[in-house]
């Protein structure tokens, strides 16, 4: 029984390490879909946070130093993102994918430059220049993971029972409506896009100062657009969206514990097969039990006042 | 893709450089030698840097640089080989088995240009294939896991699933039972594309799993990858086994040894061979005979070894060296048995 309840116990906390960046990408995505403005550029503002996060967490020695420049670098790029969307009105998708490949380059280059290893930044040795476990120390349990799951009520709450979610979630299906009250379309864009820059930067920030000890190259390796498939999942809504990450953490932590066990009658299930299972289960969820998922209406419509 | 590019104008330029700097007595040969990275990256702390740490010793003795190319995926392998080789460069360091297929074509279009492959093999005679006995180097190592293991459980976490890696598992699964017959193994490999060798979070989470199961030692073959092992052990507790280059120094009081497979001495003898006008192609497997992998005992580990390990394992290096000891190659019939 104690045997079950240590599995039950390492298996949660395995779920939860894996699914925290997931659950706060997808929450700072959620804020900038409903406003109307698509997000593909989560995995980019991750990245870059997380480089940041390192960065600073490296130079100063101190976490909360770093958790403060991984969202400050994410917000200068959900700002740029912004400047190209809501002010001059660009495609949002290619804007997107212009801030991936814009940080996949420039954490690089300027890794390189900066600390000479390819790159990486220096590991993170010193105390306190990471966030370490609170209660569970071989859980992995730091703040950021609480900050994670805090994060869902909150914007839950944010989105469904304040003023400003109620023009928030207006202005992602109908814009012109938001106009003639006459609330500012662009800044409570803005607003959500500064939000969704904050929550990917605690991403970031989780990636590379909680979970490793360190920068590298490509170290977000698509999270960003899981995150982005668990709002689809979730229906553009906080909490059935947390549910996605929760099972797209849960069957990466059981892929992780399968490998090489002997299944009874079955024998050694092959590698190949345990890491193709998440996949397998996504679409087999997405075609089965998710049902249809519905846009906010003017998603991804630049907003023209003049008409 | 900048950074690369630059790095690679760099490299050059030292190279370009470098022998107008050289006095003319100290050039005897001046060569124009070059070096095609693998996925890792040249700052794995691995096997990359391996590789690069022989090019370093190469530079510190005749002040020659070799031009280097860090690739963004393995399309570019056969792209940089070839630029290498049109641009003069002579003799070409190709890293990783995954080069290979590349290699047997960009070789064969310019026969005079010298070929270096490291861990696999082109026959072609001017391509020089050097691979190493792993299995030798890890049945070290997995003696020295057994023996330091208090739970009977070990480790081990593995790169990209190829027979190459199953062969350092294979190895290392050896020297376990060797030491405790009772001993159980617990392995794990990342990944089944070349990503897997520079996922440091995938690999701490791989560790932790086995932690959670019971494991004490983790061994990790798995480049870049392998850091998040190494840093996961680090955090619990847990001793960790590095490999390729002598990763004792990464994490003191963690690390308990290294499978150190010397691609810096292949790397500088070929630079060295070339310069002599020594060089010659065809294929040689480096063992622990030859020198080729060991395991490492330094001041940074030195107080995790016990004499009783020590003894054990220099014991088990002579048996294999003699031959009383055969280590079973996984990559001669593809199963462990």
């Amino acid at each position: 029984m104690d045997d079950l309840a240590a599995i039950v116990f390492l298996t949660a906390a395995a779920t939860l390490r894996t699914a925290t960046p997931l659950i706060l990408c997808a929450m700072g995505g959620l804020f900038s879909e409903k406003s109307g403005i698509v997000d593909v550029g989560l995995e980019g503002k991750m990245l870059m946070a997380a480089f940041f996060g390192a960065s600073a967490a490296a130079l100063t020695g101190s976490a909360w130093w770093g958790v403060a420049a991984a969202i400050g670098a994410a917000e200068i790029m959900a700002l740029l993102h912004g400047f190209a969307c809501i002010t001059y009105r660009g495609n949002q998708v290619v804007s997107g994918v212009a801030l991936n490949i814009l940080a996949a380059g420039l954490t690089v280059v300027l890794g390189n430059a900066w600390f000479h290893q390819g790159g990486q930044t220096p590991p993170l040795e010193q105390a306190g220049s990471r966030m370490l476990p609170i209660f569970f120390p071989h859980a992995g349990d730091n703040i950021l993971v609480y900050a994670a799951l805090a994060s869902v009520p909150f914007t839950w709450w944010l989105i469904a029972r304040t003023r400003f979610g109620l023009r928030l979630r207006a202005v992602g299906e109908m814009p012109l409506a938001v106009d003639a009250a006459g609330v500012s379309v662009s800044w409570l864009r803005y607003r959500a896009v500064l939000l969704c820059g904050f929550f990917a930067g605690l991403a970031g920030a989780y990636l590379s100062i909680a979970q490793n000890a360190g920068f590298s190259r490509d170290m977000t390796a698509g999270q960003g657009f899981i995150a982005l498939a668990a709002i689809i999942f979730g229906k553009w809504q906080p909490f059935p969206a947390f549910g996605a990450c929760l099972i797209f953490g849960l069957l990466d932590a059981v892929a992780i514990r399968l490998q090489g066990v002997r299944v009874p009658g079955v024998g050694e299930v092959p590698v190949q097969f345990i890491q193709a299972l998440p996949y397998l289960l996504t679409m087999f969820l997405l075609a089965g039990f998710i049902g249809r998922a519905v846009a906010p209406k003017a998603i991804g419509v630049p907003y023209e006042k003049e008409h | 893709m900048t950074s690369r590019y630059c790095s690679l104008v760099t490299a050059m330029l030292a190279v370009c450089a470098a022998p107008a700097l050289v006095p003319a007595a100290l050039a005897q040969n001046t060569i124009k030698p070059a070096i095609v990275y693998s996925t890792g990256g040249k700052f794995d702390k691995s096997f990359n840097e391996g590789v690069s740490t022989g090019a370093e010793k190469f530079k510190a003795e005749t002040q020659i640089a070799a031009a280097e190319f860090e690739i963004n995926n393995e399309t570019q392998f056969e792209q940089a080989q070839r630029r290498f080789a049109q641009r003069g460069y002579d003799p070409i360091i190709a890293v990783s088995f995954s080069q290979g297929v590349a290699l047997s074509k960009v070789a064969k279009e310019f026969p005079k240009t010298h070929f270096t492959l490291i861990d696999s093999v082109v026959d072609l005679p001017n391509v020089q294939s050097v691979t190493f006995k792993e299995h030798e180097g890890s049945f070290l190592v997995g003696v020295a896991a057994a023996l330091a293991s208090k739970t009977g459980k070990v480790g081990f976490v593995g790169g990209m699933d190829i027979p190459l890696i199953r062969r350092f598992q294979c190895g290392y699964e050896q020297g376990i039972k060797y030491a405790n017959p009772k001993a159980e193994l617990i392995a794990n490999m990342t990944g089944t594309t070349p990503a897997a060798w520079n996922d440091p979070g995938r690999g701490a989470e791989l560790a932790k799993g086995q932690f959670d199961r019971g494991v004490d030692v983790v061994y990790a073959a798995a480049g870049s990858t392998g850091i998040g092992v190494l840093q996961a052990a680090k955090d619990r507790g847990k001793y960790a086994i590095g490999v390729d280059s002598n990763q004792d120094h990464l994490h003191p009081g963690t690390m308990l040894t290294s499978m150190i497979k010397r691609v810096d001495l292949a790397t500088y003898r070929s630079f060295k061979a070339m310069q002599a006008g020594t060089w010659q192609g065809g294929a040689t497997a480096l063992g622990l005979k030859e020198g080729g992998v060991d395991w490492t005992v330094d001041q940074y580990n030195e107080k995790l070894i016990t004499p009783e390990m020590k003894t054990k394992v220099e014991q088990a290096k002579a048996d294999i060296i003699s031959g009383k000891i055969t280590v079973h190659d996984y990559m001669s019939d593809n199963t462990c048995k």
